[in-house]
């Protein structure tokens, strides 16, 4: 596994993203409230740009009549045929055993935010 | 597609706003423009019925960092499209809703208006750009005077019609467009489009947009029957008609039906020269956005087997939500021979482009 420094502490605001190239993979970092992920900038249904999508949240329904919206910001929707996808673990939201995208490691180290490939 | 041509049969270009269209109206209807506007028949004055599922119903990566709607910036589409496909040729297909003006002759310079616009900003801008010609086709002998004029000009190769119309297409009320088509040497093209008068499925107006995306299936079925069945085919046998984003998994099931039903309803229509799976198969040319995707993405090779090797002609739709990305839409692998039908010959020869 690499290592790649892909910005520095406070280049990315938190709910913004950055879009980097490693090794020839378009990979999209993501601030979200407790930290960072990455995921890669592919969807695996038609190979969008995934990265590039609406960070949205979910709705939840316990129960008839009652709903929530939760995960604000952590639900990825693609920018083309709009799937759905768990930020945090690349995972689809219809499918996510089968349909998932390559998430990356994000450790933070003093003043770097790292990605590990 | 590297080694092997591209055409991508439906690609949206859009009219950014109404004044990039005021060059080419006569004052007469720049005044109605400025004085009463657009009066369609939707009930939406702005906008379409549903949000459908992104703004402009369409990706979120194609607005030009120019401003402007998506598909209205020809460079931009040349980096995200042409270019980054190889695409040799694009059929354009302009949405901009003057056929479906309340004011028939408003319509028509509008249509007009449209064409030149076209002229001027697409086709003599890129050689592998071709346009459909937008016509009031509720207006048929108005829209016959359209595409014999806007068809001088070599870069129309298909007359545009909606398949939500006031009346099923195959009409004789509509035949004035079939006359000059031909004349004109041109296919009709029936695009899947927003708003015109009637109801977006046969039952009433749904809830939902995902109810009227699907029932666009049915709307096409009701016209290729209302064509086949009014002998429209026969009545012109150089027309040719080319469906657009209506799905294409209808087709066998449609054709079986109409053919077993014509063999014990034939008194009907005596006229009728063939069975109606010969003009499905031999007149209508068909584009795969948006494209079957089954459970089971091989189901779709004996799909494509069975509707004809010589109907389906590669789309992608751009710049709208539901995309099909030339190298990455069909999810299973398609034989070589058939694969070059569907990207390349069949709109070749469809559209007579030069090898």
């Amino acid at each position: 596994m690499r290592t790649v420094v892909v910005a520095a502490v406070g280049e990315i605001p938190p709910g913004g993203r950055k879009i980097v190239e490693i090794e020839g993979r378009s990979i999209g970092v993501f601030h979200l409230a407790d930290g960072y992920v990455a995921l890669r900038n592919a969807c695996p249904h038609e190979g969008a740009p995934l990265c590039r999508g609406a960070l949205s949240g979910a709705v939840t329904s316990p129960a008839p009549g009652r709903y929530r919206y939760e995960r604000r910001g952590e639900i990825l929707r693609c920018p083309w045929h709009q799937w759905e996808f768990d930020v945090r673990t690349g995972r689809s939201w219809v499918d996510p055993d089968r349909v998932r995208v390559r998430s990356y490691p994000v450790t933070v180290d003093g003043t770097q935010v790292i990605v590990h490939v | 597609m590297r080694g092997t041509g591209l055409i991508d049969c439906d690609v949206h270009n859009a009219v950014s706003s109404d004044a990039a269209l005021l060059p080419y109206l006569p004052a007469r209807w720049r005044r109605h423009l400025d004085l009463v506007g657009s009066r369609t028949f939707s009930p939406f004055t702005k906008g379409y019925a549903y949000p459908k599922a992104a703004r402009f119903a369409s990706r979120r990566d194609a607005w030009p960092p120019s401003g402007g709607l998506p598909g209205s910036d020809l460079d931009f589409m040349r980096a995200q499209l042409l270019d980054a496909y190889g695409i040799e040729h694009a059929v354009l297909n302009c949405l901009y809703r003057a056929p479906e003006q309340r004011n028939d002759a408003f319509g028509a310079a509008l249509a007009a208006a449209v064409n030149d616009w076209q002229v001027e900003h697409w086709l003599e801008r890129d050689s592998r750009l071709r346009a459909s010609v937008t016509v009031p086709f509720e207006s048929p002998d108005l829209a016959a005077v359209e595409i014999d004029r806007a068809a001088a000009h070599h870069g129309f190769v298909q007359v545009l019609l909606y398949p939500r119309s006031m009346a099923p297409l195959g009409k004789r009320r509509y035949w004035p467009i079939y006359e000059a088509a031909c004349r004109a040497g041109l296919p009709v093209g029936i695009h899947a489009a927003s708003t015109t008068p009637g109801p977006t499925t046969a039952s009433g107006w749904p809830s939902y947009y995902i109810e009227d995306h699907t029932g666009l299936a049915v709307a096409f079925q009701a016209q290729v029957s209302s064509l086949i069945f009014e002998g429209v085919f026969d009545r012109f046998p150089a027309l040719r008609v080319v469906l657009m984003e209506g799905g294409f998994a209808w087709v066998p099931a449609l054709m079986a039906r109409l053919d077993a039903l014509h063999h014990r309803l034939r008194d009907e229509v005596p006229d009728l020269e063939h069975p109606p799976s010969h003009y499905l198969r031999h007149r209508i040319r068909i584009t795969t956005q948006p494209m079957e995707e089954p459970e089971r993405p091989g189901d779709l090779v004996p799909l494509l087997r069975e509707i004809g090797q010589d109907v389906l002609m590669f789309s992608t739709d751009y710049p709208h939500w539901d995309f099909d990305d030339p190298q990455r839409a069909f999810r299973t692998r398609v034989p070589a021979d058939l694969h070059q039908r569907i990207m390349y010959d069949n709109a070749r020869a469809q559209y007579r482009f030069a090898a």
